[in-house]
């Protein structure tokens, strides 16, 4: 077990350093100009001597390799420069952020294995009765609708309709206290949001999973043996049946991660979303590198907690060859 | 270990069922205190809903360059009407040595919100550091006159400028910076930028980038106390939450499109502002190409385009036909160079030229067709209408204008020979906008001069109405101008555009400043929010 996390640490590195060069290269390919981004409007009525010594205080006038290479070697020192959208150190940027997005996410994603569970096993109970026909029908829909869409939905009816929930921010708009009372008022809406859109997914593996497991023998045994029916369906079918579910938690993080950015954007969360779409368009090279660095980070962790799930929920399976 | 793991997420549902019943049941009381048009809620705190955030809060990178920063003062500022009256300065700037030193006198007894006492030191420092290569401030073009800025004592500036440039004393707005904090730190990255001190009337309480800017009143600020003691300012970009949040009771004010704001007509609580403004929208017209280029074109244009019906129909009245860069309500405007929408002088000006109508409409002359692309900012729908209507007014002339749009990445390469429908505006000094706009050697830097305008009446007109401070002089030269663009107009001016503010009534009365064409963080009816004098 300890093996496997340590060869797949090791072959994160290159996996890093090719992600973090991509970076790079894109955003250097890219249509955008970083000194037209970070001047902003001023931008559009400076002298173009002005523009030329911006474009050397950014260090963009340097040729690509060689600015990935500095900004590699001072990353690896803990330093990982200067955003210049956000006109401050990418680490203190991050560190004021990336906690509030996780705290989404991770409730978000708690919310959808939950409900998403609890629906599959109902669901699996009776397979093409009328509520696994509505569980699945409405499962199917939400995975065609769009996080945002959603989002704006879910605004409209919470926040206008019925005024139970605020429409957006971390706290109310006229106080600057964080409390946690506010913070999880503000909270209820994204994070429903978000669990929402990861809700299909899980309904749907574990319908199938747990509906396969009634089918196979050691449940058709147990139920021979006269256990009671409760017991056969959560004790033995769902135990076997939630094994591709723990697969499915590993690389559902990639999706958790862009459906988050959209999520935050509807909602104003002070997360890393609204840094992202920013550093993005405004060719933010040091910021751009760290997230997607970041996220590349996550979703390998993501994987590798769905193999160890996996190898110690069923014996059976190994770690890695 | 067989029921474990369903037993753990079993009490984990339980919890987050609990924790959503537990909001839901919050959630209606607490909204009940909040809302309901203001009624009940702390006179003296305001929220307003703005759509732009400022990249930095350190007037060394560019913030409140334009004045009115809330968080700092300037050497100046200006009041309701624009004028220039002292703020850290103590009285207006002497001028002397044919307008090239302006001696500035301080006032006595200013400190910084941190205690620190405000001296000549720290104007020589925000200057200085302003006008530095290292320093990344977009805006230090704006400061080129400036040769040195020197301290005499604690208490007098002088600048010594290149060259007599007379609205000098408009850029000395500028806000000011303690030398003694921001001097020690990295000027583009350092803590200052997103944490700032200043002697204005507020102080930074708290600011979460991309959701709001929380101020505070400075107890000893030297202009008096603020009577709105906490002052927010929320981020949100989108009109439609905007408005929605406003009607919602979550903000007190907010600025909104014509057609939003009109949703909020009937609202006995709340009271619509129409700011006027220097904002206008333009068609530039590239010199370099052949149709938009020729003089008959430019001006059967300025003709034929219905000005009157876009304020009604795309602005929804919000606003007025612009005939040049200046408004026809400022001083600056010269009397008799509006233009009658005349599609038949229109029309007969073209067919003297050259200009025939074709089998399909169109005109052409010598084989070339009356056609040219007209781009717009994606998204932007106020100038996608802008764009439209004067397509259709062309298309009835017999000129082809090909409406398209795209973001500033696809528009700026082609700016040489394709029309943009584009916005501007400053309402402090006509050269502020106009050198820019319409000087020749300007043409294709950065988005100076867009349409490659090349006049030398014109050029003449704006080098002597900067290098004098001789006011009937400085009429005569932008009278010159404005008459040298009915002749020969590159850009076709089509509306200045009135910016619309709905405020709760509770803070009574309120005034707005003519706007510049960026809205800045304190325009609009807060403009003057510590002056603010409640209703309750």
């Amino acid at each position: 077990m300890a093996r496997m996390a340590g060869r797949r640490a090791l072959f994160a590195v290159p996996v890093l350093l090719a992600v973090t060069f991509g970076v790079f290269a894109i955003a250097a390919a890219s249509p955008f100009d970083p000194v037209r981004a970070y001047a902003g409007t001023a931008g559009l009525t400076a002298s173009q001597e002005n523009l030329d010594q911006l474009r050397v205080n950014l260090g963009v006038d340097q040729p690509l390799v060689s600015r990935w290479w500095h900004w590699l070697t001072a990353a690896l020192t803990g330093d990982f420069g200067h955003s210049a959208v956000l006109r401050q150190p990418v680490t203190e940027a991050l560190t004021e952020r990336v906690g509030w997005s996780a705290l989404l996410a991770a409730t978000a994603f708690a919310a959808a294995v939950v409900v998403g569970t609890a629906l599959g096993v109902l669901a699996a109970k009776r397979r093409g009765g009328f509520l696994d026909r509505a569980i699945t029908s409405l499962a199917y829909t939400l995975e065609a609708a769009p996080p945002f869409w959603i989002g704006l939905l879910a605004v409209w009816l919470f926040a206008l309709k019925l005024g139970v929930l605020p429409a957006g921010g971390l706290t109310d708009t006229g106080t600057d206290a964080v409390t946690a009372g506010q913070v999880l008022r503000h909270l209820a809406l994204p994070a429903g949001v978000l669990a929402v859109t990861q809700l299909p997914w899980f309904v749907l593996y574990v319908r199938q999973g747990v509906g396969d497991a009634l089918d196979e023998d050691p449940v058709r045994g147990a139920r021979a043996r006269g256990l009671a029916p409760r017991t056969v369906l959560l004790g033995h079918a769902l135990r076997s049946g939630m094994l591709p579910v723990l697969t499915l938690i590993g690389s559902r993080v990639p999706e958790l991660i862009t459906g988050a950015l959209l999520v935050e954007t509807v909602f104003t969360w002070p997360g890393i979303a609204a840094a992202t779409v920013q550093a993005a368009t405004a060719v933010d090279f040091a910021l751009l590198a760290a997230l997607t660095a970041l996220a590349t980070v996550a979703v390998l962790a993501g994987n590798l907690l769905a193999d160890l799930l996996y190898g110690l929920a069923d014996p059976r399976v190994g770690f890695d060859g | 270990m067989k029921a474990g793991p369903i037993r753990g997420t079993g009490t984990l549902a339980a919890a987050v069922a609990l924790a959503a019943a537990a909001t839901a049941c919050s959630a209606p009381g607490s909204d009940a205190e909040g809302t309901g048009g203001g009624g009940g809620k702390a006179a003296e705190s305001a929220v307003v809903g703005i759509a732009y955030e400022p990249d930095s809060l350190s007037p060394l990178l560019g913030y409140g360059k334009d004045g009115n920063s809330k968080i700092f003062d300037g050497l100046l500022t200006r009041d309701a009407d624009m004028k220039l009256k002292p703020a850290l300065a103590a009285e207006l700037p002497e001028v002397k040595d044919g307008g090239r030193t302006y001696t500035y006198r301080l006032r006595d007894g200013v400190k910084f919100s941190d205690g620190t006492p405000f001296t000549s030191k720290d104007v020589v420092f925000t200057y200085e550091t302003i006008l530095d290569r290292k320093t990344n401030n977009a805006s230090k073009a704006e400061l080129d006159a400036v040769d040195r800025v020197e301290a005499k004592g604690d208490d007098t500036v002088v600048f010594h400028l290149k060259y007599p440039y007379a609205p000098f004393a408009e850029r000395t707005v500028q806000p000011i910076a303690p030398a003694h904090l921001a001097g020690r730190q990295d000027v583009n990255n350092g803590p200052f930028t997103t944490k700032p001190v200043g002697t204005g009337p507020y102080t930074l309480a708290a600011w979460s980038k991309g959701e709001k800017l929380v101020l505070k009143a400075n107890p000893h600020y030297w202009g008096g106390a603020p009577k709105i003691k906490r002052f927010t300012m929320a981020i949100i970009k989108d009109d439609d939450v905007r408005a929605t949040r406003l009607r919602s009771g979550d903000l007190d004010g907010a600025i909104l499109p014509p057609n939003l704001a009109e949703t909020f007509k009937g609202d006995k609580n709340r009271k619509t502002y129409e700011a006027t403004s220097f904002d206008y929208r333009t068609v530039t017209l590239p010199t370099a190409n052949d149709v938009a280029g020729d003089t008959a074109v430019r001006r059967a244009l300025d003709l034929a385009v219905d000005r009157r019906a876009m304020v009604d129909s795309v602005l929804d009245g919000a606003g007025k036909a612009a005939y040049g860069p200046v408004p026809t309500d400022s001083e600056w405007f010269t009397k008799g160079t509006r233009r009658a929408h005349d599609p038949a002088k229109a029309a007969a000006v073209l067919d003297k030229a050259g200009w025939k109508k074709g089998k399909d409409g169109t005109r052409s002359k010598d084989g070339v067709k009356a056609a040219f692309p007209l781009w717009y900012l994606s998204g932007d729908k106020l100038r996608q209408d802008h764009a439209l209507a004067y397509a259709s007014d062309a298309k009835k002339l017999g000129i082809d204008i090909t409406v398209k749009s795209g973001t500033w990445e696809v528009i700026t390469p082609r700016l040489k020979t394709d029309a943009v429908l584009a916005g501007g505006g400053a309402p402090a000094d006509p050269d502020f906008d106009q050198y820019p706009l319409l000087k020749s050697d300007l043409a294709g830097e950065g988005l100076n001069n867009m349409a490659s305008y090349d006049n030398p009446a014109v050029d003449k007109a704006l080098e002597e109405g900067r290098r004098t401070d001789d006011t009937a002089k400085r009429h005569a030269a932008y009278d010159r101008v404005q008459r040298e663009l009915v002749k020969d107009p590159g850009y076709t001016f089509l509306t200045h555009i009135d910016h619309l503010y709905v405020v709760d009534d509770r803070f009574g009365s309120l005034t707005t400043q003519v706007e510049p064409h960026d809205h800045g963080l304190a325009s609009g009816p807060w403009w003057n929010v510590e002056d603010w004098r409640p209703k309750k």
